[in-house]
C-alpha cells in the first residue's frame, strides 16, 4: 500500500478551502497551517500564465525528515504516510530544516506538526479533509498500489510532475499539468 | 427633529460573557488542552443541519461538534444542489463567526453622558420596549410608511413580516440596486424572466462559458465554481473578458484584456459577427424572438474593426472568440454576472449579454440556461397586511418603472428630505448589512442616517453601521438559531433547514424571536401567532410533505420536478412573459419607457493623467465586509492589496509590498494605507482591490485598519436611469504616500 495525492492545477482556483478545512478538521492553531496554496505567474501583460498548487507534506518515500529525526518521532506509518509522534518529539527542528518543501512547523505546544493525510479519516474510509472539502474536486487521493484508486486512475491519463524531484526524496504528491 | 448622531465605537461595552478577553487562538487552545485529538473524535455522533449564512449562496451543510459539545466544523450536505457536499472556504470557516470574541454581546441603547454620546448596555425588555415606543410615536406623527427595512440576512424575513404588519412595504436588499438588479431587469425585458439566484445557468453541461468581468473562482459562488471545474474536466472552453488576468482568465482558451468600460462595444461586435457571418441559431431566432431585423440593422456597422478602436481587442480575437461560441451553441453561456452595477448603463450591457444568449439559442437549452423550479412553501397564516398609503417609489415618480424590487439607495435618497419627494423615511431597521460599505457615497448615507428619528441595527458583529444606530440588537450567528426554510430555484425543487447546533453565546438572540417580541409590544401579535418557531416550521414542512423531525435528520429534501423538463424540447411552443410573448431582441418595454430598445455603446469618462480606474472585486475567503474579522478567514487573508501594473509602479517609484494611500478624483484619500501588489496581471489603466476591507471600528480587533476601503473611494455614482442601479466603476484613483492631513 502506498498512499499518494494528485492535484489538478488546471482546476484549482486557489481558494484555500483546503487550508481552512484542514485547520478546522485537525484543530490547527490560527496562524499555522499544514497545507497552503502557491500561485506561480509567468509572462508579461497580456501573455500570462498562472499555475496554482495546493501544497502540503509530500509524504516522501525517501524522507529526509524521518532520517534526520534524533528520537524516532518522525516515522513512516501505514501506506508510507509520514507522521510525527508528538510525545516523542523534542522540538529540535532538524526535520523542519531538512524538508525541501517547508512542510513542517513548530506547534505552539512544543512539537513539530504537519500534514497526516488525515490518517484518522482514512482509517474510517473517508478522504482527507482537504480532498473532501475542495469545491473544484481538483484533488485525488488513494493507494498507488491499487490500479482502481482515484489517484492511480488519474495519473494514468494525465501529464503530471512532482516538486523538486532533484532532491531525490521520492515525493508522493503529484501535480497534474 | 432627530438629534445628530456621533459615530460611537462599540468598545469597552458588552464585555460580559465568556472569552471576551481571550484571543481567537485561545479558543482553539482550550480545545487542544483537553487533549482533543482528531482520531479520538467520534465522527457522525452529533451533527445538526444548517445552511450557510456567510454568503448569499446559502449552501446546506452539517455542523459537527466535538466531544465537549463545542462547535468543531461545518461540512457540506451531499444532497444539496447548492453545495454538493462541498463548502467554500468561507463556509468551511463559518465556525469563526461563532467563535469571534468581538461579537455583539448585549443590546445597546444610544445615550448621552456628560455631553458625549455613548451606548449603554440594556436588557432585551428595555431595548425592545424602547424600540416599540419610538416606532409608535414616530408612526403617530409621520405614518407607519415612514419605516423601511434594509436587510441582507436570513433574519430579514421576520422583520419583513413585522414591518409589513406595521404598515410599510418598503423593504430593500442592497443586493438589488447595488448588485444584480440591472441583470434582472435586462433578462426580464428580453426573456420575460430574471436570472435569479442561484443563477439558472447550466455550466455543468456547457461547451463554452463566456465571462464578462465575472471572476468565478475568486467569487466563490459555490455551485458555479464546482460546475466550472466539471466543465473544464469535460473539455469545455472558457472565454474571459477582463482588464485583469483573473483566475478564470488563467483557465481560459481566450482572454480578452479589454479596456475597462467598453464592454458594450465588444458585445455589439460579437453580435455583428454572429449575424453577418450567419452563425446564429436561425431556427430559434425565427421561432422565439422579436425584433431580429431591427437588431441586424442596428449592428450593421459595429464590426470587430470598429470595436478594436474602442476596446483594444484585436479584430481577429473578436472573430475567433465569436466562432468559439457559435461552434458550441446552443451549449454556450454568456454569463450574466452577478455584481453588475458598474457604469450606469448596466441594464443595457446586460441586455446585450441577453441578446447574445438568444442568438446562440442557449436560453432553455442544455448547456445554456435551464428552466428552474422551486418549492412553493406557504406562509404561516396571518391577517392581511394594511395597505400603505405611500411607498419608496412615490419618491421617484416616473423613474425606475422597470425596477421590480425596492432600491436600497432609493430609500437612502428618500430619507434625505427635499420638497419634491412625496415619501420620506424616518425609521430604518437594518438587518445584517453594513450599509456604509454597501451603498456607495458614504457621506450621503451618513446624511440620510442623520435625518432618521430611529435606526435599529441587528447584527452579529460591531460593523460600522452599528456605530450610527440608536439601538443595537445582537443577533446570534446562524450556527445558534433557527431561520426560515431555505427555498430557492434550482434544477430540482428543494428545501433546507437551519437549526441551532448550540445555545446562543452571550445575550444574543435569533431574529425571529426579536420580531415576535416586538410584535407583542406593537399590538401585532396576530401576525406572529405561532407558539414556537418549531411549530411554525413543522407546519410549513407538513404542507409540502415532510416534517421538522424528518428535516432534522436529512437537512435537505429534494423533490421531483412537477412540470416540464429542465430544457425546452425541440419545437416546443413557448410563451415568454414579455409584451410580444417572444424573446425581445428589440425591447418594447424599454422603448415604451423612452430608453434605447437595442443597446447602444456610449463612451465613458476615462481616467485623467496620473489616475487609474478603480476596479474592485472579491477574494475567495471573504464575503463583502462581513467576514473581515472572522479569525479563520483573516488567517487566510487579513488585508487587501492594490494591484498595480509594473510599468505604472516604475513611473511612480512604487515597490511591491509597500504601503501607500489611494486618493480619488474628488480628493478623498483612503483612511488607511494599503499594501501594493505590483503585478503583470492588471492593465496599466486601472488598479484592482478586493472589496470589504479598511474597517474603521476598533472593536473589530482583527479587521480594524487592515487594508483600504474601496467603498470610501467610490464617491461618484453613475445611476442607471432604467432601474436605479448605482454604477460604481466610474471612479479614478491616484497614489499618495502620506495620510490625509485631517487624519494625522
Amino acid at each position: 500500500m502506498r498512499y499518494a495525492m494528485a492535484i489538478d492545477t488546471r482546476k484549482c482556483v486557489g481558494c484555500s478551502d483546503c487550508v481552512v478545512a484542514c485547520q478546522t478538521e485537525n484543530n490547527v492553531p490560527i496562524g499555522f497551517c499544514r497545507d497552503w496554496v502557491v500561485e506561480v505567474m509567468d509572462g508579461s501583460y497580456p501573455q500570462l500564465e498562472i499555475e496554482i498548487r495546493s501544497e502540503r507534506c509530500n509524504h516522501c518515500a525517501n524522507s529526509p525528515c524521518v532520517r534526520c529525526c534524533p528520537t524516532g518521532a518522525s516515522h513512516y506509518s501505514d501506506g508510507g504516510i509520514v507522521l510525527v509522534t508528538e510525545n516523542k518529539c523534542i522540538g529540535c527542528g532538524a526535520c523542519i530544516a531538512s524538508c525541501p518543501y517547508d512542510a513542517r512547523y513548530s506547534h505552539p505546544e512544543g512539537y513539530v506538526d504537519k500534514c497526516t493525510f488525515c490518517i484518522h479519516r482514512i482509517q474510517k474510509g473517508l478522504e482527507p479533509a482537504c480532498v473532501a472539502a475542495c469545491p473544484t474536486k481538483c484533488m485525488y487521493f488513494g493507494d498507488m498500489d491499487d490500479p482502481n484508486s482515484n489517484v492511480s486512475k488519474i495519473l494514468k491519463v494525465r501529464k503530471y510532475k512532482t516538486l523538486i524531484p532533484e532532491a531525490g526524496t521520492d515525493p508522493q504528491l503529484y501535480f497534474l499539468i | 427633529m432627530a438629534t445628530r448622531r456621533d459615530f460611537i465605537r462599540i468598545s469597552g461595552l458588552g464585555l460580559g460573557g465568556l472569552a471576551a478577553s481571550t484571543t481567537s487562538y485561545g479558543f482553539y487552545k482550550q480545545l487542544s488542552k483537553s487533549d482533543l485529538k482528531p482520531s479520538e473524535l467520534k465522527i457522525d455522533t452529533t451533527r445538526t443541519p444548517t445552511y450557510c449564512e456567510v454568503c448569499f449562496w446559502k449552501c446546506a451543510g452539517w455542523v459537527y461538534k466535538n466531544e465537549e459539545g463545542n462547535i468543531w466544523k461545518v461540512i457540506g450536505n451531499d444532497e444539496d444542489q447548492h453545495s454538493n457536499g462541498r463548502l467554500c472556504p468561507r463556509g468551511t470557516g463559518g465556525p469563526g463567526m461563532y467563535y469571534d470574541q468581538d461579537r455583539l454581546k448585549t443590546p445597546l441603547i444610544r445615550t448621552e453622558e456628560r455631553g458625549k454620546q455613548t451606548f449603554r448596555e440594556a436588557s432585551w425588555d428595555e431595548a425592545l420596549d424602547h424600540i416599540a415606543d419610538r416606532m409608535k410615536s414616530i408612526a403617530g406623527e409621520f405614518g407607519p410608511e415612514c419605516f423601511a427595512l434594509l436587510t441582507h440576512g436570513s433574519g430579514g424575513k421576520y422583520f419583513g413580516n413585522l414591518i409589513q404588519a406595521f404598515g410599510s412595504s418598503s423593504i430593500a436588499a442592497p443586493s438589488y440596486a447595488q448588485c444584480r438588479g440591472p441583470r434582472e431587469v435586462a433578462f426580464q425585458t428580453t426573456f420575460g424572466e430574471g436570472v435569479g439566484s442561484p443563477e439558472r445557468i447550466d455550466i455543468r453541461d456547457t461547451r463554452c462559458l463566456v465571462l464578462i468581468g465575472s471572476h468565478l473562482g475568486e467569487n466563490m459562488h459555490n455551485g458555479q465554481v464546482q460546475e466550472m471545474s466539471d466543465a473544464i474536466d469535460k473539455g469545455a472552453s472558457i472565454i474571459t473578458v477582463d482588464p485583469r488576468f483573473s483566475i478564470a482568465a488563467s483557465k481560459s482558451k481566450y482572454w480578452l484584456p479589454i479596456k475597462p468600460a467598453t464592454d458594450i462595444a465588444l458585445l455589439l461586435a460579437w453580435i455583428h459577427v454572429l449575424i453577418y457571418e450567419e452563425s446564429y441559431d436561425e431556427e430559434y431566432i425565427e421561432k422565439y424572438t422579436y425584433g431580429f431585423e431591427q437588431l441586424k440593422a442596428h449592428v450593421k456597422n459595429m464590426t470587430p474593426e470598429w470595436a478594436y478602436g474602442i476596446t483594444t481587442i484585436e479584430p481577429e480575437l473578436i472573430r475567433k472568440s465569436a466562432k468559439e461560441m457559435a461552434d458550441a451553441s446552443p451549449a454556450v453561456i454568456i454569463h450574466p454576472g452577478r455584481h453588475v452595477t458598474w457604469y450606469g448603463d448596466d441594464t443595457q450591457r446586460e441586455r446585450a449579454i441577453a441578446i447574445l444568449n438568444a442568438l446562440m439559442g442557449s436560453w432553455g437549452r442544455r448547456g445554456g440556461y435551464y428552466v428552474p423550479e422551486q418549492v412553493d412553501v406557504p406562509s404561516w397564516p396571518h391577517p392581511p397586511y394594511p395597505t400603505p398609503s405611500r411607498t419608496w417609489k412615490d419618491a421617484f415618480p416616473d423613474q425606475y418603472n422597470l425596477a421590480y424590487e425596492t432600491l436600497a439607495s432609493g430609500i437612502c435618497d428618500a430619507t434625505i428630505p427635499t420638497i419634491s419627494k412625496a415619501c420620506n423615511f424616518k425609521g430604518w431597521i437594518v438587518n445584517g448589512t453594513n450599509l456604509l460599505k454597501t451603498i456607495p457615497d458614504r457621506e450621503k448615507v451618513i446624511e440620510a442616517i442623520q435625518n432618521l428619528e430611529l435606526m435599529v441595527v441587528v447584527d452579529t458583529m460591531p460593523m460600522e453601521i452599528t456605530g450610527w444606530a440608536d439601538v443595537v440588537l445582537p443577533e446570534c450567528t446562524y450556527l445558534e438559531r433557527y431561520d426560515s426554510i431555505r427555498v430557492s430555484p434550482h434544477r430540482k425543487p428543494a428545501v433546507a433547514l437551519r437549526m441551532p447546533a448550540t445555545e446562543p453565546l452571550y445575550d444574543s438572540k435569533p431574529a425571529y424571536w426579536m420580531a415576535k417580541e416586538l410584535s407583542k409590544r406593537l399590538g401585532l401579535e396576530d401576525y406572529f401567532s405561532w407558539n414556537s418557531i418549531e411549530e411554525m416550521l413543522d407546519w410549513q414542512f407538513n404542507k409540502i410533505g415532510t416534517s421538522l423531525e424528518e428535516m432534522k435528520r436529512i437537512g435537505v429534501k429534494t423533490f421531483e420536478r412537477s412540470y416540464d423538463d429542465l430544457y425546452y424540447y425541440p419545437d416546443q411552443e413557448v410563451e415568454f412573459y414579455t409584451n410580444s410573448g417572444k424573446i425581445e431582441l428589440y425591447s418594447t418595454d424599454l422603448a415604451a419607457e423612452g430608453f434605447d430598445p437595442i443597446p447602444v455603446y456610449t463612451p465613458h469618462e476615462e481616467p485623467p493623467e496620473g489616475f487609474y480606474r478603480l476596479n474592485y472585486g472579491r477574494a475567495p475567503a471573504h464575503t463583502f465586509s462581513r467576514t473581515a474579522n472572522n479569525p479563520n478567514l483573516t488567517d487566510i487573508m487579513e488585508e487587501n492589496t492594490v494591484w498595480i501594473n509594473p510599468k505604472v509602479a516604475r513611473i511612480w517609484g512604487i515597490d511591491n509590498g509597500q504601503y501607500i494611500y489611494l486618493e480619488n478624483q474628488d480628493g478623498v484619500r483612503s483612511t488607511f494605507p494599503i499594501k501594493t501588489r505590483v503585478t503583470e496581471r492588471i492593465r496599466w489603466d486601472s488598479v484592482f482591490m478586493v472589496h470589504g476591507f479598511g474597517h474603521n471600528n476598533k472593536k473589530l480587533s482583527r479587521a480594524y485598519g487592515k487594508g483600504a476601503s474601496d467603498s470610501e473611494l467610490i464617491t461618484r455614482v453613475h445611476t442607471d436611469p432604467i432601474m436605479g442601479g448605482t454604477g460604481m466603476r466610474g471612479n479614478f484613483v491616484t497614489f499618495k504616500f502620506e495620510p490625509a492631513k485631517n487624519d494625522v
